[in-house]
């Protein structure tokens, strides 16, 4: 019998996401998924469900959710009040919710996005081999959009295996409130003056409020190329940060667009881009540099620490 | 050819750089090639008109490795390349609303709106590849005279099916999204269905024809094809 997870009110922007679309972007399929894989990741984890499963991913104002199934549901990522039958719940711990009681976002205190699972994981159909939601190309999720009221997520059956209790420390590197990213510069450094890196990383950057899930445009010191050269176009990067012509660097994100002609000044290193993903317009980011070792050492740091959680919830 | 690193997770391997079908055929080839292996740790393998970017799991393999397969693969001699078909026709409406750059197009160049309606039309593009957003074909070259730069600063929306310049491409906007390229009209067709079995009209090798219809014929056929 199917159960499904009931949205009555759908929040700000809550989409369903797993860990993107990989393997289409020479057709122009963006990859979308979580922008914060590391916290959709725990939060699976804590129910006990593949890393690739589908979340919730809500931003900004959360919604109001009723399960027509006893579930364990965890949340992670941005902090909020979340509350069940009216009686609050932690965050970064799974939560028994009986059938029918609603389970409601109140005030977020930290963060942008969280991330809700639900053991056996939200199934909706996959499309290219994916359940992740990219709302601009209207593919993907539920309905290729945005969560409205009424709507019903069907879910799998939820595994067998007893749940365990309490709650799990998240490491602050898996929590959300720092602003520092680290970015390795290139490939088009040789667009650019020798000193920019110093200009970049001179003071911080606001996030405008056109920041979405393509990309943030940041407002701070302007970086402007040596010449107003039109590159070619070619494939982008995640977590990318282009420099357009106005001088303005644009952080590409989950939902950016798989090719573009603006020169790239650095990326934004694998294990940072989730702490980005917790940034709302009005915050500041600082940026810093990296090498290519280092950031291979701070991803296999986050993935070790993701790991031991994911192998002491399945004990 | 050169392979250089960007970011922690991706590969570029670069021919010359510029638009240039010779280029392009090397690079559409080189791309299907390494795609074909399925190498362990590579999520995606994404051809551009003059580089290929090779995204991977940093966890899972290493720039070392993918140097090692790019280089074996670039050796291999190329198969017989398929030919070129014939171009798709694709009707275009280049209407002021349809086309919000036509004029300053126009103006840039010194032509009248209706010289550069006659330099985008009827002659064929080579698609050099889809990219941006799914079914987005990037297509060229366009006469010298029309080219014109990207907008300094991107457009928050451009509308669904609109045809725009930048540089010497030119290219189809399949869905509404933000976009710098300057717009100088609309098409009614749709550039990507996943209901199809084939979802992106378009591949890179694909020869592309615009043909100008008038407005009463555009929304004709964009209420057909809803």
């Amino acid at each position: 019998m199917r159960a499904f997870l009931r949205v009555v009110q759908p929040g700000l922007l809550t989409t369903v996401q797993d860990l993107g679309r990989w393997g289409w972007q020479s057709h122009g399929v963006p990859v979308a998924g979580a922008m914060d894989p590391y916290a959709h990741r725990l939060a699976n984890a804590l129910v006990g469900n593949s890393p690739n499963a589908a979340t919730l991913e809500i931003t900004l104002a959360g919604p109001l959710l009723e399960c027509e199934d006893t579930r364990v549901i965890a949340i992670t990522g941005a902090e909020f009040a979340v509350e069940v039958n009216d009686e609050p719940v932690p965050m970064n711990a799974p939560i028994v919710v009986a059938k029918g009681a609603p389970i409601r976002f109140k005030k977020r205190r930290r963060g942008a996005r969280a991330y809700l699972a639900v053991d056996g994981g939200i199934d909706v159909p996959p499309l290219l081999g994916s359940r992740s939601t990219h709302v601009g190309a209207r593919m993907g999720g539920h309905a290729g959009r945005a969560l409205r009221a009424g709507d019903a997520l069907p879910l799998s059956a939820p595994r067998t295996r007893p749940h365990p209790s309490g709650r799990f420390e998240v490491s602050p590197v898996l929590a959300n409130d720092v602003t520092t990213l680290r970015i390795i510069p290139g490939p088009h450094g040789h667009y650019f003056e020798s000193s920019v890196m110093d200009a970049l990383t001179s003071s911080p950057y606001v996030l405008e409020p056109q920041s979405d899930r393509m990309g943030f445009r940041l407002r701070g010191v302007e970086i402007k190329p040596i010449a107003a050269a039109e590159m070619i176009s070619q494939a982008t990067i995640a977590g990318a940060l282009q420099i357009p012509p106005s001088g303005q660097p644009i952080l590409l994100m989950a939902d950016r667009q798989t090719a573009g002609g603006y020169p790239i000044l650095g990326s934004v290193i694998s294990a940072d881009v989730g702490r980005a993903a917790q940034l709302a317009p009005g915050d500041r980011i600082s940026f810093s540099p990296c090498t290519r070792k280092e950031a291979l050492a701070a991803l296999l740091a986050v993935e070790r620490r993701l790991l031991r959680l994911e192998e002491r919830v399945s004990s | 050819m050169e392979i250089v690193q960007a970011g922690d997770s991706t590969v570029f391997v670069r021919f010359e750089d510029r638009v240039d079908v010779e280029v392009n055929r090397r690079v559409v080839a080189l791309a299907s090639r390494i795609d074909s292996m399925q190498v362990r740790g590579v999520r995606d393998v994404v051809p551009a008109y003059a580089s290929i970017a090779i995204h991977f799991d940093p966890l899972r393999t290493d720039f070392e490795a993918l140097i090692q397969v790019i280089e074996s693969k670039a050796r291999e001699r190329a198969s017989r390349q398929a030919e070129d078909g014939s171009p798709v026709s694709i009707p275009v409406c280049y209407d002021p609303e349809c086309g919000p750059d036509l004029a300053d197009v126009a103006s840039r160049a010194g032509l009248s709106e209706r010289e550069v309606i006659a330099l985008h039309a009827d002659r064929p593009y080579r698609v050099f590849m889809v990219g941006f957003l799914p079914g987005f074909a990037y297509l060229g070259l366009i006469d010298e005279r029309i080219a014109a730069p990207r907008l300094s600063t991107p457009r928050l929306r451009v509308a669904r099916g609109s045809v725009g310049i930048a540089g010497r491409q030119t290219g189809i906007y399949p869905v509404e999204s933000p976009g710098g390229w300057r717009i100088i009209g609309r098409t009614p067709v749709s550039l990507f269905d996943v209901s199809r079995s084939q979802p992106s009209l378009f591949s890179a090798g694909d020869l592309v024809m615009f043909h100008a219809i008038d407005r009463s014929e555009f929304e004709r056929l964009q209420a057909t094809a809803r």
